[in-house]
């Protein structure tokens, strides 16, 4: 068992989370009877995947993913930007930040040049970025879906589907 | 390789009905404006056809493409005119002018309704026929074969009751099924088979292909029965199906142009696809022969039991059709020949038996056999008329019949298929059968007595007489001059 | 200017979107000439890139210059797969925004402006998806078309409509849900989300083409793509939602969402995982075809069982997406399958709009919804009829029409690939088309019940009365002129079909390379 867990799950925890949060989303629009239930349901089936690309974005000891395009007579000002982010950050995300200075003196040290930025040192932004509008679309989705929530209200005087269903069914005839 | 001519003549001949439609349609609320437009229509293409005549009798074929195909895989709309497409264009166009004035005084005589639909729709299905008998490959055959199909179903549904109904859904059903079910898979088999080609011309598309017994077995199968038109058994019951139409409708489409369409389509298949030689060397043919038979005597034999006239005259085109399928399908020079002559032979002869029945309705209303006694003395041209048709479709001089039934029975002959011939003899005899006992009923048998209180002759109006006196008249010219149709058919079959 | 086309072919439709925004409130007025105009641009502008591509061959666009390998620009690309369907959507779109002038009457009117904002925006996710390069930009814009049609579908006035269309949204969430999920494994495994980059990697490492995240990757996103097109088992969304909507939406989304779904689907195959590993490493080609066949059967018997007349369509439609789904997936040495399928995508939307259209005014005009309320519609409304019975014979498969010569490559296809039982399908599903529409076709010719005698005797029409009563049911040119046009294309992208599939094979990669890899 335990050693299942540690060379199945443990290295891929990120993804068995996932995973079951989307069966559970998947099985309420499924088997749930009220509509926003469903909803709340497919918002969970969403909100899997975008954990999942965000945790796919993750790397061991790296930080925000932020480019200093800093040229030699702006130093000063970066730096001190830096600085800020540190202050702001320090009670969060220690480690990190410390990461983030050093690898500002170890830019510094190679010329300011933009690649030699290490990448490992760093998020993998892409995922991120791609949630944001993934998670926008699903937003937008959601809405869309409680307006037409709040039609099917308005017709129906009620969310229950099969209380839908059984209206619809009687007025087959006159529909 | 053959020596073939460009011209735009099929593709006009073709167009002229096409083209009387808006006219029809434009003048619907003048008759006469409306039936000139379709007898100008006619004429106009009887001519066109006239005029490639003698180019075909020069041994030349007449092509038209269009859309050039690219690539290989583009197969373009194609006519093509030849001695068969030829002979049979000939036949469906000169009668659909007389078939027109006939429609006329029946369409006319009985007062029918929306006989615009009726004009407009009888040249579209001409066009249709031309087109078949034009087509250059397979698909533009099967292109005009279904355009037929469908033209002709409101033809065939224009009392739009409900025996018309029944009716229009078992020719729809038939034709349209078959043609689904067994002609487009045969079709794309064949394409695929014969690589990209689908034309007539030049050698036979599948001849010295690698084929086996079974699959072309199945292919012969899949084309005979798909192209149902052809009536064979047990894909012909859509024909009697169809006799709720109006007379000159079953006249010209279900005695000429519909079911010609089919044997002819078998006949292409036969030459065209397979080749005869080739068709033979597969010996699927016998296959075909003997379905062919069954349906010449099953068909005969159930004419003979019919009393409603024109089901028996339904029943009676059945068996004359798998004549022409069995000769073809014997594959040898003769049969082949009269299966071409037939076409025309037969045509001449059924139109003439269709429009005597549609006559006898107009003028007295009657449908059933039994209620013909006597009735010769009133309507002396259209029982003559009469007699000479079934002359002709029985095969007695001095009719065109005889002759193709010559070449069909020396054709099996040839091919050492006594029993076969055999059945074109006993055929032979059922066809007399079921035929003059109408003629003597008509003649010899005493009136009831109801009707002998009005004695004197008094017969369907003159262009409904007219026209079935002149086809009976062609009947008989065609057993003295058939050269023009020898010099056609050995044009075919002199080349293989 | 020529260089922007694409960009121009996209964006119009979201400017007029907005100005319909700013200006269409005040005003209904204005909306339809800003509708108009924004399409006719688009349309030209899918004209032309066509045009470019049958010259030059594939366009690429990079949106604002970013361009590869950063991994995040905009890549649009044209090619010969999706030229045609670009023109299509431009001419269908452009087509139904005349038809639905009339067709919103059915809507309150104060909701016109509204209409047509999603309406725009509908055809801007359309243009996007066919030519985005990029498969995570193909999921945003596929969540913009479905989200248009969430809110055009529920635009209607019916109940049905309302709960089919909270439906359509949960299935269709769903569906884009697994396509995104899909194209997240491609991403871990490729790093990137440029269909051609990503293709360049899988060819170029086996390790990646064979790993399972990447067979789980095509799977996932086969899935969404099989529910947004409504592939059986997965269409269960479709029938109501697209019956029970206002027409005008109905002939919008029946024949372009399905379809250009089935294009995403053979856009993937081809731009993304590459045919041969598809074909010959998967080897899932039969499984495939025969939930194909089983979709064309399945939607073929249950139109069958319709007695509404949009209902018949929709199921008909779930039977044509077997046909597409299955020509596609064929794997014939020749592809004779894969190009019948995308000839089909063209001939099909044509045909569905064409049948649409004359349901929806049917349904207005005569209020016919079922096929019994059909009785002498031949004589009351011949032009409508006239293009109906066109549609009809393109879905039988009767020449000339397209229909014809799609199932002719698709049968092709299938013999050439070994798959009778496709063949068998398709037979079986052109004559239950068959029976279908002549059924329609008895009813609008004869009437429910007709008279047991001879029609002669007792109703003496006179001729004159023939084709007189017409005109006044007839509807305005308005709503003819589109549906007169839809069939007339129909008869000519069947007679052009030669040159129409010649150009969309230059898209395939050649066939030796497939061929010898074949075992």
């Amino acid at each position: 068992m335990s050693e299942f867990f540690e060379q199945t799950i443990q290295p891929h925890f990120n993804f068995w989370i996932y995973v079951i949060l989307m069966m559970l989303g998947l099985w309420a629009v499924i088997a749930k009877k009220n509509m926003i239930k469903k909803l709340i349901g497919l918002s969970i089936f969403q909100t899997a995947i975008i954990l999942f690309y965000v945790s796919i974005g993750v790397k061991e000891d790296a930080t925000i993913p932020i480019l200093d395009h800093h040229g030699p007579e702006h130093h000063e000002v970066v730096h001190e930007n830096g600085e800020h982010i540190e202050d702001a950050e320090t009670s969060a995300h220690p480690e990190e930040v410390h990461e983030k200075k050093g690898d500002h003196s170890h830019g510094d040290d190679h010329g300011h040049d933009d690649h030699a930025t290490d990448p490992d040192t760093m998020a993998n932004p892409l995922p991120h970025v791609l949630m944001l509008t993934a998670i926008v679309v699903g937003v937008a989705t959601l809405g869309v879906a409680l307006a037409i929530c709040q039609m099917l209200f308005k017709e129906f005087g009620t969310l229950e589907e099969d209380e839908i269903l059984a209206e619809l069914k009687d007025s087959a005839s006159d529909d | 390789m053959e020596n073939t001519v460009t011209s735009l003549l099929p593709v006009l001949a073709c167009l002229a009905s096409l083209l009387a439609v808006p006219l029809i349609v434009l003048f619907r609320k003048e008759p006469f404006l409306r039936e000139m437009s379709t007898f100008a229509a006619g004429i106009l293409k009887f001519t066109f056809v006239l005029m490639m005549l003698p180019i075909i009798l020069d041994g030349k074929t007449i092509v038209h493409t269009f859309t050039d195909g690219i690539g290989g895989i583009n197969v373009p709309i194609m006519f093509r005119v030849d001695g068969l497409g030829m002979l049979f264009a000939l036949v469906a166009s000169s009668l659909w002018i007389l078939t027109s004035l006939y429609a006329i005084g029946y369409m006319r005589g009985l007062k029918e309704h929306s006989q615009t639909r009726f004009f407009a729709f009888f040249a579209l299905s001409l066009s249709a026929t031309l087109g078949v008998a034009f087509a250059g490959n397979l698909l533009t055959l099967y292109l005009f074969y279904e355009m037929l199909s469908l033209s002709t179903w409101p033809l065939v549904t224009h009392h739009q009751d409900k025996e018309a109904r029944t009716g229009g859904r078992t020719y729809l059903s038939y034709l349209l099924g078959t043609s689904i079910a067994f002609a487009i898979p045969a079709i794309i088999f064949t394409f695929v088979k014969a690589d990209g080609d689908l034309s007539f011309a030049g050698e036979a598309i599948l001849a010295g292909q690698d084929l086996g017994y079974w699959p072309a077995l199945f292919l012969l199968l899949g084309f005979a029965f798909g192209f149902s038109k052809a009536g064979m058994m047990p894909f012909h019951s859509w024909l009697p199906g169809a006799m709720v139409a109006p007379t000159p409708v079953s006249a010209l489409l279900h005695a000429v142009a519909v079911v010609k369409v089919g044997v002819f389509c078998v006949i292409r298949v036969i030459t065209g696809v397979f080749g005869v030689e080739f068709f033979k060397d597969l010996s699927v043919n016998l296959v075909l022969c003997w379905i062919a038979a069954f349906t010449v005597l099953v068909s005969s034999l159930i004419a003979l039991s019919q009393d409603n006239l024109k089901r028996r005259l339904a029943f009676s085109t059945i068996g004359q059709l798998s004549y022409i399928v069995l000769g073809v399908a014997l594959a040898t020079q003769h049969a082949v020949a009269g299966s071409m002559m037939h076409i025309a032979m037969h045509a001449f002869g059924k139109i003439t038996l269709f429009f005597c029945a549609g006559a006898i309705f107009v003028a007295y209303g009657k449908k059933y056999i039994s209620q013909l006694d006597g009735l010769g003395r009133k309507m002396p041209f259209t029982f003559g008329a009469f007699a000479i048709g079934a002359m002709s479709v029985t095969g007695l001089p001095p009719t065109g019949g005889l002759l193709s039934k010559i070449y069909l029975v020396w054709g099996a002959a040839e091919a050492h298929q006594i029993a076969l011939l055999c059945v074109y003899l006993i055929s032979s005899i059922l066809n007399g059968a079921y035929f003059f006992p109408i003629v003597y009923r008509a003649f010899f048998k005493p009136a009831p007595e109801a009707e002998i209180a009005t004695p004197g002759v008094k017969e369907a109006p003159l262009a409904c007489v007219l026209p079935l006196s002149i086809t009976a008249v062609g009947s008989v010219l065609l057993f003295f001059f058939p050269g023009l149709l020898l010099e056609l058919t050995n044009l075919m079959t002199g080349a293989k | 200017m020529i260089d922007q086309l694409p960009a121009i072919m996209v964006l119009a439709p979201m400017f007029g979107a907005l100005m319909i925004g700013l200006f269409g409130q005040k005003d209904h007025r204005v909306c339809f000439p800003i509708v108009f105009t924004s399409l006719i641009i688009s349309l030209g502008a899918a004209i032309g890139c066509a045009n470019l591509v049958t010259k030059d061959g594939t366009i690429d666009y990079f949106m604002a210059g970013w361009e590869e390998p950063l991994g995040i620009g905009i890549q649009l690309r044209i090619d010969h797969l999706n030229a045609l369907v670009i023109v299509l959507i431009g001419v269908a779109t452009t087509l139904v925004s005349f038809f639905s002038i009339r067709r919103v009457g059915a809507l309150d009117t104060e909701k016109t402006p509204h209409f047509y904002i999603l309406y725009l925006l509908l055809c801007t996710g359309l243009y996007g998806i066919t030519i985005t390069a990029d498969a995570f930009n193909l999921f945003v814009l596929v969540e913009i078309t479905s989200l248009t049609s969430y809110g055009l579908i529920a635009m209607g006035s019916s109940r049905r409509g309302t709960h089919a269309a909270i439906n359509y949204v949960l299935m269709g969430t769903i569906g884009a849900s697994f396509y995104l999920l899909g194209v997240g494994y491609l991403y871990l495994k490729t790093g990137t989300l440029n269909m051609h980059d990503i293709q360049a990697i899988l060819q170029a490492n086996e390790e990646v083409r064979n790993s399972n995240a990447v067979i789980i990757a095509f799977l996932f996103i086969l899935m969404g793509i099989w529910i947004k097109m409504a592939f059986f088992p997965l269409h269960g969304w479709l029938p109501n939602a697209y019956s029970y909507c206002p027409s005008s939406t109905a002939c919008l989304l029946a024949p372009l969402m399905t379809k250009i779904s089935v294009y995403v689907m053979i856009r993937v195959m081809i731009s993304i995982f590459g045919l041969e590993w598809i074909f010959i490493h998967l080897g899932w080609s039969h499984l495939v075809v025969i939930l194909a066949v089983i979709a064309i059967v399945a939607g073929s018997v249950l139109a069958l069982a319709q007695r509404e007349i949009k209902k018949m369509l929709c199921y008909l439609i779930v039977a044509e997406v077997g046909y597409m789904v299955g020509g596609a997936w064929l794997s014939d040495s020749n592809m004779w399958g894969l190009s019948g399928a995308m000839y089909h995508v063209l001939s099909d939307a044509l045909m569905t709009l064409c049948l649409f259209f004359v349901a929806g005014i049917w349904s207005k005009c005569i209020d016919a919804k079922e096929i019994d309320d059909l009785e002498g519609v031949f004589k009351k409304m011949p032009i409508t009829s006239a293009c109906f019975i066109l549609g009809a014979l393109a879905m039988i498969g009767v020449p000339p029409t397209s229909g014809f010569f799609s199932k002719f490559y698709l049968i092709r296809g299938g013999i050439e690939g070994g798959h009778w039982e496709y063949v068998a399908a398709l037979l079986f599903s052109s004559l239950v088309n068959a029976v279908l529409f002549f059924r329609i076709f008895e009813i609008a010719f004869f009437g429910k019940n007709p008279p047991e005698g001879h029609g002669h005797d007792e109703e003496h029409h006179d001729d004159h009365e023939d084709l007189h009563p017409v005109l006044e049911h007839e509807v305005s040119w308005r709503v003819t002129i589109p549906l007169i046009v839809t069939a007339v294309l129909i008869v000519l992208l069947g007679l052009f079909n030669g040159p129409v599939v010649e150009f969309i094979r230059e898209a395939f990669p050649p066939t030796s390379e497939i061929v010898s890899a074949r075992p």
